[in-house]
């Protein structure tokens, strides 16, 4: 009935080792999901793409893989995703939510344009290969459950880190999984933290941390910038085959408290941006198109509303225009606060920007691509806007080596461009990033989805094992960082699946009360109060489900109660029970107990059966540490365990011989089920005086 | 599981029930699948006939004079009452023709009509016939009447009463007359009723209406339930919302809603809107009485005309109760609080046992089918589904497909006066492939664009004579689209009227339905990957081809204000509203168009701006039904009526495909759908105010078990039933609706691997025998002494030990001294009985 099953995760790309690209196929009790599909930016050869051949020898990616699922729009997400499906010929589904289907084929066209008409480089694929792979793609909600096949399921939830992230969540019978792909667990001024459910899961795999932002860093440097078509772009990522990528930057900016530092650098950026134009200059923004802009933009918008100031906001080209038509149709994916308003990206103060105005007179704010000074418009504004003192220049915190913005910020006073020197005399703020997710994140994440097992990925090697360190000691999670290319095998979650009748639901569901009182097990609980004769009584409601599991031929398993198999098979219960007449010594009985009573002594021949009892209670109650005794004053119950005082002359139950002569020993019928045997024993043995210990 | 739904005559039945039987159980007894939730709550609900919400004097007086109605004069009452259904013509307003076809076409007298103008409704027949006795006259829990006024349904699942929809009827609303323009009108109107209203039968004039702020029908029957016994509220569309205020402010209300966040967003912006224009008459009319108001009282309503009586109060005059003053926008913030809004294919799960998920229904933007999972199988509530919009996102039927029951709940889209040809359907045409085009066959979405192009060249026309267009909103996906049409067809025929959206929400309506590209159909998705806005509109605002104005005194509007011009406002009643106003104001100029959908009696609606010399074009966006314009639509309604046909047709193959094991459906379509020989699933009928007992749909629930338990399991074979049986223990979770069961905590404690259920007769010869081969001697003595044991033996046993066997019919006892010797001797008997 159960056959084996498990889940497997290679990790083909992305491991801890390596920067830049992320691909994981997992397979989950025989469906192979591969999540993400990205590239790599620090080659141009071959080893940009994940070994595909690895999924497939024979190339044959349609039965290979049944969906593909892409966390967001990232490059080193989707980067390959059109190579994948154009040139390598998967025709399954992609599954993405709706702002990743929207904004991934702008990412993708930008990207391919930086490399065949800036760097001149052959493409990888064309514009038609990504409205064709666009084409493929079936765009999700959020919490949307998607029915993949029969046993496959999708679920996305919202991850923040940029517009349409999302967590995946697949379940495929039994099994479940979840892949976080990058995410925030703290807001930001327009995207929410990431929110999931408590699933039951058997695999995590997740993002490690900031490396991820890293990465991002890399992109607006490689999607605008970069070698010349034959310089091997390995030179421009040293860092890249080491893994050492993130302590290469400078990190002074790096704020320990997320919230406070980044309210503070937020005022201080406004405050920069305000003391410029109040002084009739000019603001240049480098960004990037999507995401960092319109949060910037939202912070001066809002802010120009409240100090009321007139000055235009420019955006530079259609491209980001274009992004906030998209942002604006996509408000519900962003952070509650932006959501209430419904024009939050329909910037009153955002203009159009036109090139002739780059020489007007007066202030003004420009949003310019690209984001690191390295080329196209930004540049050119640079060059116009950085000889007056009056303006104002605002860098992202990080600038890689060589690039204007690196230069600008060691504080170069001239810059050398394609032969013209420039003075740079404008002012320089410098931007702070707020970073992605920090180990608190992943563990908060860790803990509240607690899986069965973790795999870390994506991320800078030290850190993932000292992550990997805490998961497995603090949580008690088994947590592995597998190197690229390297399968994970995991046991999967299986039930064996039957049905179940009313009645045994019903039985299960029945309290069972078990009343204890709090003894010698749960001393360190019942506390210093508790002192000898008021000690609480514990009540127990362990409801145990107890039935039977019938299995008829070429029927499917069903699970009834017992009375219901009785009836099933047309059969009588036919009871089992034990029968003893226990004989007792009245004397030992009375020494017994501390309460000695003279009259009871008296009745030996006339034995008043409820004092009887009272006295065998009295003395049950200290020798036996489990079962409750109730005393119904003619009889005793402990569980099915039944004792009455006998008074017939022969019983048939007494089967001791020798002892009816004996002077003051009073008989007690005992029945019981077989079920308390162990029980009933205990109490005879008691009774018997016998040593306790020894059943 | 029971379905209940009530007949105009609830209280009758209701009666009927709390005489006849001491402990009523409204929905029959539950079914035996039934999970106590864990508060132990009682499954009998007992419908409270005094909660009935009649508060008024005049009411309670007709609702008590009524309810002693004995047993069998019900029934005699039952049978009399005539079926409206079946007879249309009788009660539809002056229809004088019905044709085969499905049109008919209302007389006009002219003495009716003085000043005889193209007001030419013809409508369908259909339409007749589900207004002409279902007037607003619904009740609780009742059918329902077309988009505006989805049914509304009860269901007991697991245990648990889920509500399905809570709507207004705003087509009642016609019963009163709209604002008056002079207040010394209406005074007078007021001081003079009392005399020179008699009840005389004539026809209806502007004079008959209600002058008073008016209230608002909501479903009667609704009112017969106590609350506090709803578990579920699920609300299907916009309109199905409309009256859940008027529940959630109840006293005892405590049921968890859900609806899809887009119908709640529009749901909530159409409420606020209720209450603003409904705000204008209360400042016109002044503060309620507190005696309630006159029109309420017994001897108003008397001398009401029949046909608004009607209205009023129903076919059988149970119905006054369902009306309300309009709740207050405090109501709605405390309404749109203690709603859950799902997402398309999300998992609500309630209580641990129900998962609730909402599948689009194609109808309006958010509207949607729900499927509610339980371990028992899954249930589909299909409400009235579109295949394809050019708004919202297509009817997703494939989400439905599995589900072991489903209940029909609106077939006013699937509508049709034709009965479905049979022969072009039989059981075995099972090719899937076949079945998906013969769904996807006729692009309902073109159809929805022809009907769209013909209003706007009607508009277009009339604008082109100097006249205006008044289009009161309705549906809001008709809406928008009809927004980006007229707009084109403007601007092919070069034409520069201004677009006027005349509405208090209009603004955050536009700027909402651009932001939910998941909630829209594909074309307007693809407008959201080419990064164009989902609506038309944005742009048309941007270029000032339309302007938005809250109210039609807004100052910009009178600076802006043109005319010819086309003009969106609300409400389609013709009773509220800018459209009111503006109706006054073009009623006498024949080139103007007032632009009327279906679901409004179009006579009734018109009544208080006669004379009228506007032309009406009177239209359906909803599938199946469609314009009437009589002049110039005979091809098209020819053309029409054969995709009309087909939609209908679409049931069985859809019902094909969903696979379900059982279909409930109206018992009104009983004679349309017919499903004689279809052998894959069986189909029940429900009608009003009946409740329907469902079979189980499976025997069993579905428990999972984990492998831990499994890998213990000691299997036993018994031979003669060729079974395998084995013990199971553990703990049972029920969680997301599913049945677990768990390794127990400490597994320690129970290690005992002997059975203790037994069953079989022990044979005395057998027993020795298994005795001696434990090495246990003994003889049987049969047992005298007890009349009742005729089979009963006793074995005494002298080897080892003397020790006791007592065996009669259900019970062994064993009586030894030794512990060890007594288990010997179990384990002996358990040779000779069958146990586990």
């Amino acid at each position: 009935m159960a056959h084996k099953q498990s889940l497997d995760a290679v990790v083909f790309a992305g491991a801890g080792q390596e920067v830049g690209k992320s691909c994981v196929v997992v397979t989950i009790n025989g469906k192979r999901i591969m999540f993400d599909c990205g590239m790599h930016m620090a080659y141009n050869d071959h080893r940009q793409y994940p070994d595909f051949s690895r999924i497939s020898k024979s190339c044959d990616f349609n039965n290979a893989i049944d969906c593909i699922v892409i966390t967001h729009f990232h490059l080193d997400h989707i980067g390959a995703l059109p190579y994948f499906t154009e040139i390598c010929g998967y025709n399954g589904p992609i599954y993405m939510t709706y702002p990743t289907r929207a904004l991934a084929p702008i990412m993708l066209e930008d990207y391919r344009k930086v490399l065949v008409d800036r760097r001149g480089e052959v493409e990888q694929f064309t514009s038609d290969h990504i409205a064709e792979c666009m084409k493929k793609v079936i765009a999700v909600d959020l919490k949307q459950t998607v029915q993949v096949d029969k046993d496959l399921q999708i679920r996305a939830y919202y991850a923040g880190h940029v517009l349409g992230a999302a967590m995946f969540y697949a379940k495929v019978g039994d099994s479940a999984m979840v892949y976080t792909g990058d995410y925030n667990m703290t807001p930001d001024r327009h995207l929410g933290a990431a929110r999931i459910d408590r699933l039951q899961l058997d695999l995590l795999i997740t993002e490690n941390g900031s490396f991820g932002f890293w990465i991002k860093v890399l992109y607006d440097y490689a999607s605008s910038y970069g070698p010349k078509a034959n310089e091997p772009r390995e030179n421009l990522f040293p860092e890249a085959k080491t893994g050492s990528l993130g302590s290469s930057f400078k990190r002074s900016t790096y704020a320990t408290t997320v919230r406070d530092s980044k309210y503070a650098r937020e005022r201080e950026f406004l405050k920069a941006v305000h003391k410029c134009v109040a002084g009739g200059g000019k603001v240049l923004i480098p960004a990037f198109a999507l995401g960092r802009a319109q949060e910037l933009c939202i912070l001066l918008d809002d802010y120009w509303e409240r100090m009321n100031l007139r000055v235009p906001i420019y955006f530079s080209a259609g491209l980001t225009i274009q992004a906030n038509m998209y942002y604006k149709m996509l408000i519900s994916w962003t952070s509650q606060k932006v959501k209430e308003t419904y024009n939050a990206f329909d910037f009153k103060n955002v203009h159009n920007f036109d090139r002739s105005l780059i020489d007007a007179p007066g202030p003004c704010v420009l949003f310019a691509t690209p984001g690191m000074l390295t080329g196209g418009f930004s540049l050119e504004v640079f060059k116009h806007w950085a000889p007056s003192e009056m303006n104002l220049i605002t860098l992202p915190g990080y600038c890689l080596a060589g690039t204007i913005g690196n230069k600008l910020m060691s504080g170069n006073p001239t810059i050398e461009l394609e032969g013209t020197k420039i003075d740079v005399r404008c002012q320089i703020h410098q931007l702070a990033f707020s970073p992605h997710t920090d180990g608190k994140g992943i563990m908060d994440l860790v803990k509240f989805l607690s899986p069965q097992h973790v795999i870390l990925v994506h991320g800078e090697k030290p850190k993932m094992a000292t992550l990997k360190e805490r998961i497995q000691s603090e949580l008690g999670i088994k947590c592995c960082d597998p190197a690229n290319n390297e399968s994970v095998c995991i046991p999967s979650t299986h039930y064996v699946k039957a049905g179940a009748s009313d009645a045994f639901i019903r039985s299960c569901l029945n309290p069972n009360f078990q009343f204890l009182k709090s003894g010698s097990e749960e001393k360190s609980v019942s506390g210093s109060k508790c002192t000898e004769g008021t000690l609480p009584l514990w009540i127990k409601d362990e409801r145990v489900a107890e039935g039977i599991l019938v299995l008829e031929k070429s029927e499917k398993a069903k699970v009834v109660h017992q009375d219901e198999l009785l009836l099933m098979l047309g059969e009588k219960r036919h009871e089992v029970q034990f029968a003893y007449c226990c004989p007792v010594n009245v004397d030992e009985l009375e020494k017994f107990t501390t309460t000695s009573l003279t009259p009871t002594a008296r009745m030996l021949r006339d034995p008043n059966k409820s004092s009887l009892i009272r006295l065998l209670v009295a003395k049950l109650s200290r020798k036996l540490s489990e079962g409750n005794i109730q005393d119904f004053g003619e009889h005793l119950q402990v569980e099915s365990f039944h004792l009455s005082v006998c008074l017939k002359d022969t019983c048939p139950y007494r089967i001791t011989n020798g002892l009816e002569d004996k002077p003051r020993t009073a008989f007690f019928c005992c029945t019981w089920s077989a079920a308390d045997d162990k029980l009933a024993r205990k109490i005879i043995s008691a009774m018997e005086n016998r040593d306790l210990v020894e059943t | 599981m029971s379905v209940l739904r009530c007949k105009r005559q609830a209280i009758y039945v209701v009666t009927h029930r709390i005489s006849e039987n001491k402990n009523p159980q409204p929905f029959g007894s539950p079914e035996s699948f039934k999970i106590r939730n864990r508060s132990g709550r009682s499954d009998l609900k007992q419908p409270d006939r005094f909660s009935l919400q009649l508060r008024k004097d005049g009411a309670e007086k007709y609702v008590n004079a009524k309810v002693e109605i004995p047993k069998s004069e019900i029934n005699k009452r039952r049978l009399k009452r005539p079926n409206p259904r079946r007879q249309p013509a009788a009660l539809g307003p002056r229809l004088s023709s019905f044709s085969r076809t499905g049109a008919a076409f209302i007389d006009r007298q002219p003495r009716q009509l003085p000043f005889f103008q193209p007001l030419l409704c013809l409508a369908w027949a259909k339409y007749q016939f589900y207004k002409s006795h279902t007037p607003c006259g619904s009740t609780c829990l009742c059918q329902g009447g077309g988009f505006n006024f989805p049914p509304c349904h009860i269901l007991n699942v697991s245990g648990f009463h889920v509500l399905f929809d809570c709507p207004l009827d705003l087509s009642a609303l016609t019963v009163f007359s709209p604002l008056p323009n002079d207040f010394y009108k209406a005074i007078c109107k007021e001081n003079s009723d009392s005399q020179n209203r008699q009840k005389v039968e004539k026809p209806l004039d502007a004079n008959d209406l209600i002058f008073a702020e008016p209230w608002y029908k909501t479903v009667n029957n609704l009112h017969l339930w106590n609350v506090s016994f709803i578990d579920v509220v699920l609300i299907s569309s916009p309109m199905g919302m409309l009256g859940l205020p008027f529940l959630t402010r109840m006293e005892g209300f405590s049921a968890k809603i859900y609806i899809t966040e887009a119908a709640a967003r529009i749901g909530q912006l159409m409420m606020e809107e209720l209450i603003c224009m409904n705000m204008e008459y209360r400042q016109f009319y002044g503060a309620e009485e507190s005696s309630g108001p006159q029109w309420m009282k017994w001897e108003e309503l008397e001398l009401l005309p029949s046909a608004l009586r009607k209205i009023a109060l129903g076919e059988d005059g149970s119905e006054l109760g369902g009306w309300m003053p309009l709740y207050s926008a405090a109501h709605v913030k405390d309404c749109i609080s203690k709603v859950q809004t799902l997402r398309f294919g999300e998992e609500a799960c309630y209580n641990g046992i129900l998962i609730i998920k909402a599948f689009s229904s194609g109808l309006d933007i958010g509207a949607c089918n729900w499927i509610i999972s339980g371990a028992k199988g899954n249930i589909a509530y299909i409400s009235g589904s579109n295949f394809a919009s050019g708004h919202a996102m297509d009817f997703d039927y494939r989400a439905i497909q599995g589900s072991d029951l489903i209940l029909y709940s609106d077939l006013s889209s699937l509508d049709s006066t034709e009965d479905i040809d049979q022969s072009s359907f039989s059981d075995d045409n099972n090719n899937w492939e076949e079945l998906m085009n013969s769904l996807s066959n006729y692009d309902e979405s073109v159809e929805e664009m022809e009907k769209l192009a013909f209003i706007c060249s009607c508009a277009i026309d009339s604008v082109k004579a100097g006249g205006s267009v008044l289009i009161p909103i309705n549906r809001v996906g008709v809406f928008l689209q009809l927004l980006e049409q007229i707009a084109i067809f403007m601007e092919c025929s070069s034409l520069k009227i201004p677009i006027y959206i005349i509405s208090s929400v209009a603004e955050e309506l536009l700027a909402y339905t651009n932001t939910i590209p998941e909630w829209l159909c594909k074309q307007r998705q693809e407008k959201l990957f080419s990064g164009d806005p989902l609506f038309a509109h944005v742009k048309l605002i941007k270029e000032k081809k339309i302007h938005v104005f809250p109210a039609v005194h807004s100052p910009k509007l009178l600076m802006n204000w043109q005319e010819p011009c086309i003009v969106f406002s609300p409400h389609w009643s013709l009773r509220l509203g800018p459209t009111i106003h503006l109706l006054r104001r073009w009623s006498g100029d024949h080139n103007s168009l007032l632009v009327l959908e279906n679901e409004v009696d179009a006579e009734l609606a018109v009544l208080p701006f006669k004379p009228i010399s506007m032309k009406v074009l009177q239209c359906s966006f909803l599938s199946g039904k469609k314009y009437s314009y009589p002049s110039f639509s005979f091809v098209c309604l020819f053309y029409c009526n054969s995709l009309f046909f087909c939609r209908l047709q679409k049931v069985q193959p859809l019902l094909k495909i969903l696979q379900p094991k059982l279909v409930l459906f109206p018992e009104e379509w009983r004679t349309h759908v017919s499903f004689s020989d279809v052998t894959s699933f069986s189909v029940s009928h429900y009608s009003e105010n009946e409740t329907i007992h469902i079979p189980s749909l499976k025997e069993s629930a579905e428990l999972e078990i984990a492998a831990d338990i499994a890998s213990k399991f000691q299997w036993r074979m018994l031979k003669q039933k060729k079974l395998n049986i084995t013990r199971l223990k553990g703990r049972l979770f029920v969680n997301h609706g599913k049945h677990q069961l768990l390794p127990e905590n400490e597994p320690g404690g129970s290690s005992q691997t002997r059975p203790f259920l037994h069953w079989g007769s022990p044979d005395p010869e057998n027993l020795l025998a298994e005795l001696s081969k434990m090495g246990i001697n003994g003889s049987v003595e049969r047992c005298m002494t007890d009349a009742e044991s005729e089979d009963g033996f006793t074995v005494k046993v002298q080897d080892p030990e003397k020790s006791m066997i007592e065996v009669r019919a259900a019970v062994t006892v064993i009586s030894a001294a030794d512990k060890n010797l007594a288990s010997r001797i179990v384990k002996a008997m358990e040779n000779i009985l069958e146990g586990i």
